[in-house]
């Protein structure tokens, strides 16, 4: 497999906070699945939102608050461009995946999810893809139906068509497991969903940072994803629905900006995206998400999915050469996500011992815990790989690992 | 290895997380409680015989890593045929070892404890050394509801 379609050490120049040292040693920052690190860009198109545009949106009649409303609607657009949206109506800014999802089961869901109705998931869910729907269903006297995953990782299509019923509300889905790095096939899971005229929410968070999005291919009714893993600011992210779904559902938070009028008989709400968007949006977020999002347009989303394969080849290889460790998820279709657990040594203890050496990654349940429980494991180390990730960063993990085992021999 | 790191994983840490003592269920307990680490996902439970306000029998079970392992295999140790007031006052001293450090109380009086001084440069480990601590003292206070850390 060829290397990046990119000048990696150019891309690593690019993120100022990979140039420190950490206890001593070069930062080895494998925790992308967490959180992203920010280009110089992003950080740059904050400073400017701040000092020059600065007002609120949609609402002054003065030359900042044009500023501002025209930033943050362009930035609507760039998230549209992104995504391969056809309507920029069909992008709501919300805090994150976990908001969009919410905002999904407290409309969609209140709306059309009722007594002895299903909603199905997947056993590789994060808990912001159960919570809201167990939430739902118990608010409902409705069943939460779970797609088991194979022991590589996979999701069980065999299992999808009997669990797809006439009483399936709706197929809420991750594209890519955080926990396990697995692709989903959403486009079959939507034409199957769709077949059956159930919609189908699909949980972007890890697929759009790895490889190019484009939510009409798919097809799926609503697809939810994070500004801050995805390179950009905290406290933003993108929810995404078909124009004609948004059309249909209730208001989600009533408030300002969110209305045509409000009289103390009645309130006529706002049209889609802005009935939505209750409150002062996170205009900063919006342009920091934009920047960081024609970042990755300029080095292009094939590069980057490029770049994401090679280095999990290499690093696959890498950790399955040191003895007595277990890769967690293997799916032949994943992103770079590797998780593992390292024979008796507890992740925890493996992720002390590799922070000591300047290596950042994750350790526990990663917020899957029925899928820790499915792999019969209490939780696991997680290196998780991003665009500015090297093969020296895999080797410096390899030999902290052989570390630990030093420690615990 | 460095010398934090070496604190933190002495030799006796390593042998009773390796080899936990009293790792088994009471039979016959008074008192029980689960602990939780939703960090992490860590699960533990204590189950014990109080007689006369004595600790006469103790165990632990569950999974964790080998700090949260090793002081609740210690803790086990440390407390039995101790009165639950003792071993209130033991969890406190203990506490303070991990959360402030060896220099803020007094490390002899703790015996075999004082191997998890090495705890206090990793405030992200504080919560393994204590779950064992608080499932004891949940099980002492004879709360049903299981307790976590967080």
């Amino acid at each position: 497999m060829s290397g990046p379609g990119f000048d990696l050490a150019r891309v690593r120049a690019d993120f100022p906070i990979l140039r420190q040292e950490v206890r001593g040693r070069p930062l080895v920052y494998l925790d992308s699945a967490a959180t992203g690190q920010k280009p110089q860009a992003m950080l740059d198109a904050l400073t400017r939102f701040y000092t020059h545009d600065n007002a609120n949106v949609h609402r002054g009649v003065h030359i900042l608050s044009e500023r501002a409303t025209q930033a943050f609607e362009d930035a609507r657009e760039t998230v549209r461009r992104f995504i391969h949206a056809k309507d920029v109506r069909e992008v709501i800014f919300v805090r994150g995946t976990t908001e969009a999802i919410n905002l999904v089961a407290a409309t969609y869901g209140r709306k059309h999810v009722g007594p002895g109705d299903e909603v199905l998931i997947s056993a590789m869910e994060h808990h912001s893809n159960i919570v809201p729907w167990q939430m739902v269903c118990d608010a409902a006297g409705a069943k939460l139906r779970v797609i088991p995953v194979d022991d590589r990782g996979e999701l069980r299509m065999d299992a999808v068509d009997a669990l797809l019923t006439e009483k399936t509300r709706l197929l809420a889905i991750t594209h890519v497991s955080n926990a396990l790095g697995s692709v989903n096939p959403i486009k079959e899971l939507v034409a199957k969903a769709h077949a059956k005229n159930i919609p189908v929410l699909v949980d972007g968070a890890q697929s759009v940072t790895h490889f190019p999005v484009d939510v009409q291919d798919l097809g799926c009714d609503f697809y939810a994803f994070s500004g801050h893993k995805l390179f950009g600011p905290t406290g933003i992210g993108v929810l995404y629905g078909k124009l004609s779904m948004l059309e249909s559902l209730p208001p989600y938070q009533g408030g300002g900006d969110m209305i045509l009028s409000v009289t103390m008989e009645k309130t006529v709400y706002n049209r889609v995206p802005h009935r939505f968007e209750a409150g002062t949006p996170d205009m900063a977020g919006a342009v920091g998400l934009a920047a960081a999002i024609r970042y990755l347009e300029a080095l292009g989303m094939e590069n980057v999915s490029q770049h994401d394969q090679w280095l999990l080849a290499y690093a696959t290889d890498a950790l399955q050469s040191v003895p007595g460790l277990k890769l967690v998820g293997t799916a032949p279709r994943k992103t770079g996500v590797l998780s593992f657990t390292l024979e008796d040594v507890h992740p925890h203890d493996v992720g002390t011992i590799l922070d000591q050496e300047g290596i950042c990654i994750r350790t526990g349940h990663h917020c899957a815990q029925p899928l820790m429980q499915r792999f019969g494991v209490a939780a696991t180390a997680r290196a998780s790989l991003a665009l500015y990730n090297t093969r020296e960063d895999v080797d410096a993990l390899v030999k902290g690992l052989h570390k630990v085992k030093e420690v615990f021999a | 290895m460095s010398s934090d790191l070496k604190d933190l994983y002495q030799e006796v840490v390593l042998e009773h997380s390796k080899r936990p003592r009293n790792f088994r269920v009471v039979e016959g307990a008074t008192c029980a409680a689960e602990g939780y680490n939703p960090l992490c996902g860590d699960q533990l439970s204590v189950t014990l015989k109080l007689e006369d306000g004595v600790i006469r029998d103790i165990g632990f079970q569950g999974q964790g890593c080998a700090i949260s392992k090793a002081s609740a295999s210690l803790m086990t140790g440390a407390v039995k045929d101790k009165t639950r007031e003792e071993a209130e006052a033991l969890f406190e001293r203990v506490h303070t070892l991990v959360t402030e450090g060896p220099d803020k109380v007094d490390v002899e009086s703790l015996g075999k404890l004082a191997v998890l001084s090495g705890v206090s440069e990793f405030p992200a480990r504080v919560k393994c050394a204590s779950l064992a601590w608080h499932t004891l003292h949940a099980a002492l206070d004879g709360r049903s509801t299981s307790v976590s850390t967080e």
